[in-house]
């Protein structure tokens, strides 16, 4: 077993020398420009075989990886906030035309105001473009979570693209100790990319990007969403082949001392690993507090997280993005109708926070979830959402 | 490529199309008969006809059939009779008539 100590960025950009993509295309933004910058060394020192193609933007970048992934290239590519935000239009395509590029995504708050570090925001506001979305708690999930990315978004039920996100400075810039896998172990988990088609097989001639107008663009979108609903036992499927491989399994989501919690704490991303300490510390003062980790985003898992959650009568959700909807926001949002759908009916407080990289402290999280287990059933929108931590 | 049809002629299910609106034939577009909405089609005189060509090379639909270096007709599946070949004809020919469609 190797362990070194490596920043998120460190980690990714070595997951990706070990997948040795065909092809990456790729425009640097922070905090995620290391990923690119370090694996650029990887590809001047001729240790990976990667084409590297320096674009002019992100809304190049995506357009090149669309192409590649077309002829048959496995295709990878990183951002972040307005990086991903400028790949806006291609996001939908790539996902349209089922092309399983894979982008090494590091979460930051959107302008404006211009603000460089972690939220959701940049993901959240491309959370419906037909990518799978996984989120990453440390380094060594960042690292897990994008050599599973490539086999997930090629697996032919799914044949999606995705990427896997880390929050900004907090993992992406931060170090830890982290296992790193030998080469050959990752070559032989990812196997060979077999693409469903080539435009590059002038024996078989074809057409991608034709006009789909009323008569064949519903039936195309209809079947994506197939490949998102594969996606959720895919996930698992694979997920379970790493832990046998790695000693590693994942699931949709992460589950701590939940089994007779009476508040639980639902979180993505970084937070989930403070979200620990907070629950333990809880836990001796007697309070019986639980820990929801989110995983996978896109597929959302409603039915497993209703549940896994069907027991507790009180749940914070901590959304690190607002939806500005008006009501609550993203992941709230979806739990609630999770609920709805599975005919519980838990007090759930959105506690939105961290906006712009603002830290959260696990003392935060305790009194969270002190706070939600003593509050009244939520009446009104400002005691169902919280605005945490914000001035006021 | 396996389990992949093409079948223009019926309007197919989800579950049947290629992923990701791919289509994976060359030459589809010839089944796609662009002539039925034609308003108003094109009426050649073989015998005013000069032979230039010049509507063969200003038809946007390729519909104008030329044999041995010779224009022969119009290919009515694809003709929208946008009337180009018409207008281009020279005046001296006026080989070419735009009339009203009768259906």
């Amino acid at each position: 077993m190797k362990i070194i100590a490596k920043t998120g960025n460190e980690a990714m950009a070595e997951a990706m020398r070990q997948i040795n993509p065909d092809v990456c295309a790729a425009y640097p933004i922070t905090p995620a420009t290391e990923v690119m910058q370090i694996f650029a060394g990887f590809v001047n020192d001729g240790l990976v075989k990667t084409e590297l193609m320096m674009v002019e933007s992100e809304h190049s970048a995506m357009s090149a990886c669309m192409g590649a992934t077309a002829a048959g290239a496995r295709t990878m590519t990183s951002t972040s906030s307005q990086g991903l935000a400028f790949m806006y239009e291609m996001l939908y395509i790539a996902a349209g035309y089922r092309l399983p590029i894979v982008i090494a995504e590091v979460n930051r708050a959107l302008s404006g105001p211009i603000n460089i570090h972690c939220d959701h925001g940049d993901t959240m506001g491309a959370r419906d473009t037909g990518w799978i979305q996984l989120f990453s708690e440390n380094a060594q999930e960042a690292y897990d979570n994008l050599i599973q990315a490539i086999r997930i978004a090629e697996h032919p039920d799914v044949q999606l693209p995705a990427w896997t996100s880390t929050d900004g400075f907090i993992i992406s810039h931060g170090m830890e100790n982290m296992e790193v896998y030998p080469d050959e172990a990752v070559q032989k988990f990812i196997k060979e990319f077999q693409p469903s088609f080539t435009l590059l097989n002038n024996q078989q001639p074809l057409t991608v990007g034709a006009a789909d107008l009323q008569d064949f663009y519903f039936e195309h979108r209809r079947a994506a969403a197939e490949g998102m609903r594969h996606a959720k036992r895919v996930i698992q499927e694979i997920g379970r082949e790493f832990g046998q491989t790695f000693g590693r399994s994942y699931g949709l989501f992460d589950t701590l001392e939940l089994d007779d919690a009476e508040v639980a704490l639902v979180a993505m991303g970084s937070t989930a690993g403070t979200a620990r300490m907070a629950v333990k510390n809880l836990r001796q003062r007697g309070v019986k507090a639980g820990l929801l980790k989110l995983r996978v985003f896109r597929p959302f898992p409603a039915e497993e997280l209703a549940q896994a959650l069907k027991h507790v009568p009180n749940v914070a959700v901590m959304d690190r993005s607002d939806g500005f909807n008006a009501q609550s926001a993203p992941l709230a949002t979806e739990l609630k109708t999770a609920f709805f759908d599975a005919g519980l009916k838990p007090k759930v407080i959105d506690y939105i926070y961290g906006l712009g990289g603002r830290d959260i402290h696990f003392t935060e999280l305790e009194q969270i979830m002190e706070k939600t287990l003593q509050a009244p059933e939520p009446g009104d929108l400002d005691s169902r959402v919280v605005y945490w931590g914000v001035r006021e | 490529m396996k389990d992949v049809k093409v079948d223009c002629g019926r309007l197919m299910d989800w579950q049947e199309l290629a992923k990701g609106c791919l289509i994976p034939e060359p030459a589809t577009s010839l089944n796609f008969k662009t002539g039925d909405w034609r308003s108003q089609r094109p009426v050649w005189s073989e015998d005013k006809c000069i032979q230039c060509l010049a509507c063969w090379i200003s038809c946007p639909d390729g519909a104008i059939m030329v044999k041995d270096e010779k224009m022969v007709g119009m290919n009515f599946d694809y003709c929208k009779g946008c009337g180009i070949c018409a207008a281009v004809c020279p005046s001296k020919a006026s080989a070419i008539e735009m009339v009203r469609e009768e259906k």
